[in-house]
């Protein structure tokens, strides 16, 4: 377990090594921004629309009564997406998808000895190989989830419409309601992100570029990236609430 | 040329390498050779500085590659190539990216002068207009020569081959061994080439070290190999029922 720690943190120092040509560098990190970001957006974009589609119906259902507003259920989803579901449930779908899409990338390369290649020609392999993963992730996610929240509002305001469950104008203001906290939670949201972004891509990097064995230990480590990449999203957005929100 | 000199290591207290000292020459194709996991593919990672010698010293040309800094590594390194078994081609790069990766990592040459010296290599290793290709598209043998020339782009002083033809038809197998023979003289290059084919062996060893369980049983050239008192050598060189047929009396 320290081992591991220690070996997780020697790969931190060594992503931030001089890079041996900034070019190559970040054509790397365009490429990372693409991957990990923008070939995400369509999941992102559907999850995103059915969760605020379902908690429109959810709240609508549960707060049925004469005493309560209909724009509560607008501000609801608003809460629910910006706080919560949009930062912390799709980084955990994130977590899944481009955890182990890195974990198994980076164990393939090093199974067919493409990293050491990188090592015999000079090539600060973390650097090249991590660094622009994490650095694009911190970029990206934010954005992502950004988009994330608008195509949450959105599936939320189709459901009023196609459902007329509640008005769309309700939910929409309900939406706009209390808007004073709203760049407090926003940028909680973000930050939230930020962090989960990193310790998605270095967990996961950590178990791709450190696996050893064949082509079967490709698929474990690409599972442990998405399990322990998930516990520490779950175990800081804990310690992140405790410490921006109270 | 690169000196090893009494060069030994261990992992989780099994000795794999004990106390080797050779010297690889300048303009020759050295190899070593061994039985599986005789400690050969060991012994190279541990030349080029993937793996760290518990014991030993190894020199490029009179510099103590153990004792130099993490930037002189790095330099040194830019004067060597590798050819790994399984050719380790940047999977998601093209042939003529693959090629132009050290050129554009430790170059400052323009667009135009890359692709120029990309399209050389491309063409020293018979290579034509597969440029735009990826290694999923190419053969092995067609990847063993494309990864050739990427370790060549950056004409090095040292060339390092790990089983270069494993995988290969007995055809395209001596093509990459005269490919390899013909660039180590070109050049004039240091060349270490591990493998456990006889083929090679008698094809292009110029220089040879024999391990036998981590240990060094011999060393020589192809011209006497055939004629080794050695038991362990014997027992490796006639194992096949036509070698012991020609065997000299």
């Amino acid at each position: 377990m320290i081992k591991n720690f220690g070996k997780y943190i020697l790969m931190l120092y060594y992503i931030f090594h001089k890079p041996e040509k900034f070019g190559v560098y970040f054509k790397r990190l365009s490429h990372e921004v693409i991957e990990l970001g923008v070939k995400s957006l369509f999941i992102v974009s559907i999850m995103s629309a059915f969760m605020g589609a379902v908690l429109v119906i959810q709240t609508a259902t549960a707060i049925e009564s004469a005493w309560i507003p209909d724009y509560t259920v607008g501000f609801t989803v608003k809460q629910s997406m910006l706080l919560e579901f949009c930062p912390t449930i799709i980084s955990l779908i994130l977590a899944g998808k481009v955890g182990s899409s890195i974990a198994s990338e980076l164990g393939s390369m090093k199974v067919t000895e493409q990293i050491d290649a990188l090592e015999v020609m000079g090539v600060n392999s973390i650097g090249y190989l991590i660094g622009p993963k994490i650095l694009g992730s911190l970029f990206i996610f934010p954005i992502v989830i950004t988009y994330s929240m608008f195509f949450g509002f959105m599936g939320g305001g189709l459901v009023c419409y196609f459902t007329e469950i509640i008005p769309v104008n309700q939910y929409i203001l309900g939406i706009r309601s209390f808007s004073e906290d709203n760049f407090t939670f926003i940028r909680y949201a973000l930050t939230k992100t930020v962090v989960f972004a990193f310790l998605i891509t270095s967990i996961s990097s950590y178990f791709g570029y450190y696996l050893k064995g064949g082509s079967l230990a490709v698929g474990k480590a690409s599972t442990n990236a998405v399990v322990y990449s998930s516990i520490f999203i779950l175990f800081a957005n804990y310690i992140l609430t405790q410490l921006m929100l109270i | 040329m690169i000196t090893v000199k009494n060069i030994s290591k261990s992992f989780n207290g099994t000795q794999v390498l004990k106390d080797i000292s050779f010297g690889f020459e300048k303009g020759k194709t050295n190899l070593i050779i061994g039985k599986s996991g005789s400690g050969k593919s060991v012994l190279t990672k541990c030349i080029v500085g993937l793996f760290e010698p518990d014991e030993g010293e190894i020199f490029y040309d009179n510099r103590d590659f153990l004792a130099l800094k993490s930037k002189e590594k790095k330099d040194l390194r830019k004067e060597m190539g590798m050819l790994f078994q399984g050719s380790a081609l940047f999977d998601s790069l093209s042939v003529e990216e693959n090629v132009a990766f050290p050129l554009r990592m430790f170059t400052n040459m323009l667009e135009d002068e890359i692709l120029e010296r990309v399209n050389f290599c491309l063409n020293r290793v018979n290579i034509l207009n597969k440029n735009n290709l990826y290694p999923s598209e190419l053969s092995g043998g067609m990847q063993k020569r494309v990864a050739i020339a990427r370790a060549i782009s950056l004409q090095p002083k040292y060339l390092f081959c790990d089983e270069p033809n494993s995988g290969l038809d007995p055809v395209t197998a001596i093509v990459i061994d005269e490919l390899i023979k013909e660039i180590t003289d070109e050049y004039k290059m240091t060349t270490i080439v591990i493998t456990h084919d006889m083929n090679s062996v008698l094809e292009i060893g110029d220089n040879i070290l024999f391990i036998d369980n981590g240990i060094k049983k011999w060393e020589g050239s192809k011209n006497e190999i055939l004629n080794v008192k050695v038991q362990e050598l014997h027992d490796f060189v006639y194992v096949s029922k036509f070698l012991q047929n020609i065997k000299p009396k």
